[in-house]
């Protein structure tokens, strides 16, 4: 971890881009936690501006329309209330109401909350709260309503009710970053007291770290996929030499580390994490533990994609990465082995590579602490696409075994249809057309309302196009929109394609039912267009490819009696 | 350690603190002597003593030394115990 001095310097020059901006309200003096936030942000090169509202300035700041909080034009706004001063407040209240002390501070938090949301649509992060035992009855504090300590647990609580049912509040988990240190080390009396300062130098970069994650998180720099050495890493032992029975997993001796590690990455993959497995191993004796071993607590079904051979592991983490196509910004790589993680930091700079202990027993913890999975966003059991990955990784892998690519076309066993719009399809088809940016040939983008005018539309011709294979099924994946140029004129004003089912024939697929559905229609020639856009390049020399002619800049013809449809594997569904 | 070499250590972390390659500090600078040294500064110059010596001053120690030399004698005082 970054020293505060270190982070004092790296203040100084933030990060060049567009910057966040971040405002700190609290109801301490917060000068050295703005500077820390500052330069950790710096450090990880995440462009972010902070203003710092000064000593117990929240109320002031968030009521009125003129403060200097909203000039600040803030992205998001961070709510810190040290317990050292609730604990002050607390002391000063008659006995007989401190049993609503939680309650009240709760209501001052959705008021400054509320007040903020009506100035700004600034994102909120609320810090929870640090522990403070004062043991007014000792360890009896916690069954006395009237007490610091039961207080300030029903605070913690109640503040995790009332987040959970706003979409603007963010959580800090300060509490976390306490309970980690112990609060003999995060809380230094001299800086309190001399400056009112409720985090010490030594813990301000743990702090500043848990919130710039949030920050990088609101950011959309979130981590999506883990990448898992197995032997050492997943479980104890090399599964090749000792066999498949004798690696340590279970609840005995040194398996129980490997169990618990395991536990927590299903947790991982359940919250949506992507698990993929790169092992140099053979393929058959790497699954082994997986589809038998009884103690193993991931199985065959929560990895991704699993690669296990003895090619090196940059080259098949890039092979994982394209898989997912995610990017590779966004992967961990967990190794034991410290040659591995030197040759995958150094091919592939991007991924992140945690610098494992070298001891197995303290992997979870190290990563746990981490924190490489801070989300702005859950969205429950459907976060979980492990299905989807195996899918495709189950086509690239067959793609690699066969000699030419006609061979493995015609191995995935493609169905494809093409009908004309439907209602059930019409936001399907609309979402389509306002998002894709690449396989576009004239990028006119269609509201839900209009694809239905098309769709009734007597001089249109419209198509959609969906495609499944052996391995699954990829759903509308093409759109097609031709309207009547004359009467012997179909013009192409819209076509569109998936670009994950690029270069399956797909293209070839969809020009052939085109034509067919043309030329039933009475029309002799069939008329393109390709508007060029910054992202839309690969589709340039599309309609030359199909066999049209061309007529013009841009421009296409092709006739309906005489097109010959390119190759294709995809068979008619007949549905 | 003497209390020349505690000097020489504490002009190093003066300078780092106070951001100022030129600062010099005598037993009888005060903060009035460095446009840097601000009561933030200050606490930042204590901590970093603190840790480069591995000691912890009281407060009175820090809200109260005059000069560095009563800051050097605190130290000393802690070194030494």
């Amino acid at each position: 971890m970054y020293s505060f001095k270190e982070l004092r310097k790296a203040a100084k020059t933030p990060a060049p881009g567009k910057a966040r901006a971040l405002a700190i309200l609290g109801n301490c003096s917060t000068q050295f936690l703005a500077v820390a936030v500052r330069g950790f942000a710096a450090l990880e090169k995440l462009p972010l501006t902070v203003f710092d509202a000064g000593y117990n300035q929240i109320e002031a700041q968030v009521l009125e329309d003129g403060a200097e909080l909203y000039a600040s034009a803030p992205d998001s706004v961070l709510i810190y209330l040290a317990t050292e001063k609730l604990y002050e407040e607390f002391l000063d209240l008659p006995p007989e109401s401190r049993g609503g002390f939680a309650g009240s501070v709760l209501e001052r938090l959705e008021m400054y909350w509320d007040a903020i949301g009506r100035h700004t649509s600034a994102a909120i992060l609320q810090m929870n709260f640090t522990e403070l035992a004062d043991r007014a009855l000792g360890s009896f504090s916690c069954r006395v309503e009237s007490t610091f300590t039961y207080q300030l647990r029903r605070l913690n609580y109640l503040l995790q009710e009332r987040m959970a049912a706003r979409s603007d509040v963010y959580p800090v988990d300060l509490l976390s970053v306490q309970a980690e240190m112990g609060r003999e080390r995060f809380f230094d009396p001299a800086l309190y007291y001399n400056a009112k300062m409720a985090v010490s130098t030594e813990a301000l970069p743990y702090v500043a770290k848990a919130v710039v994650d949030v920050e990088a998180a609101l950011r959309g720099r979130v981590k999506k996929c883990l990448v898992l050495d197995l032997d050492n890493t997943l479980w104890g032992g090399v599964v090749g030499d000792d066999g498949p029975e004798n690696i340590e997993i279970g609840e005995l001796g040194r398996g129980h580390v490997f169990t618990n590690f395991q536990r927590w990455l299903k947790e991982l993959k359940e919250c949506g994490v992507i698990l993929a497995v790169c092992s140099k191993n053979d393929e058959a004796t790497a699954k082994q533990p997986f589809e038998s071993h009884p103690e193993m607590v991931l199985r065959l079904e929560d990895i991704a994609v699993f690669v296990a051979n003895w090619e090196d592991k940059a080259g098949n983490i890039r092979m994982i990465q394209r898989v997912l196509n995610i990017g590779m910004d966004s992967m961990v790589f967990v190794d034991d082995n410290p040659f591995e993680r030197e040759l995958v930091r150094s091919m592939i700079p991007e991924i992140e590579v945690p610098e494992l202990p070298e001891d197995p027993a303290l992997y979870l913890d190290f990563l746990q602490k981490q924190n490489y999975f801070e989300t702005a966003a859950y969205t429950g059991a459907a976060a979980d696409r492990t299905k989807l990955y195996q899918a495709e990784q189950a086509r690239e892998k067959l793609k690699a075994s066969y000699a030419s690519l006609d061979e493995y076309l015609e191995s995935l066993e493609m169905v494809g249809a093409a009908r004309p719009f439907e209602p059930s399809r019409y936001s399907r088809i609309a979402q389509l057309t306002q998002r894709s940016n690449q396989f576009n040939l004239r990028t006119v983008r269609y509201t839900e309302a209009d694809i239905q005018r098309l769709a009734e539309d007597p001089n249109c011709l419209t198509l959609y196009y969906e495609l499944r294979d052996k391995f699954g099924d990829h759903g509308l994946v093409g759109v097609i929109v031709g309207r009547r140029a004359d009467a012997d004129t179909l013009f192409i004003d819209t076509w569109l394609m998936s670009c994950r089912v690029l270069k399956r024939g797909m293209e070839e697929f969809i020009m052939a039912m085109l034509m067919d559905r043309a030329k039933r229609a009475g029309y002799r020639r069939v008329v393109g267009e390709y508007i060029p856009t910054p992202k839309n390049g690969m589709v340039k020399d599309i309609y030359r490819a199909m066999g049209f002619e061309e007529i013009g800049e841009n421009r296409y013809r092709a006739d309906t009696e005489r097109f010959r449809p390119g190759k294709f594997h995809i068979k008619e569904s007949e549905e | 350690m003497d209390r020349e070499e505690i000097m020489a250590k504490i002009n190093e972390i003066a300078r780092d603190v106070f951001d100022n390659d030129a600062v010099v500090l005598t037993e009888n600078s005060t903060a009035a002597d460095v446009d840097e040294w601000d009561s933030l500064t200050h606490l930042l110059f204590t901590n970093e003593i603190e840790d480069e010596f591995g000691v912890t001053f009281t407060l009175a120690e820090v809200t109260k030394s005059e000069n560095v030399g009563q800051l050097v004698d605190a130290l000393m005082r802690h070194l030494n115990r």
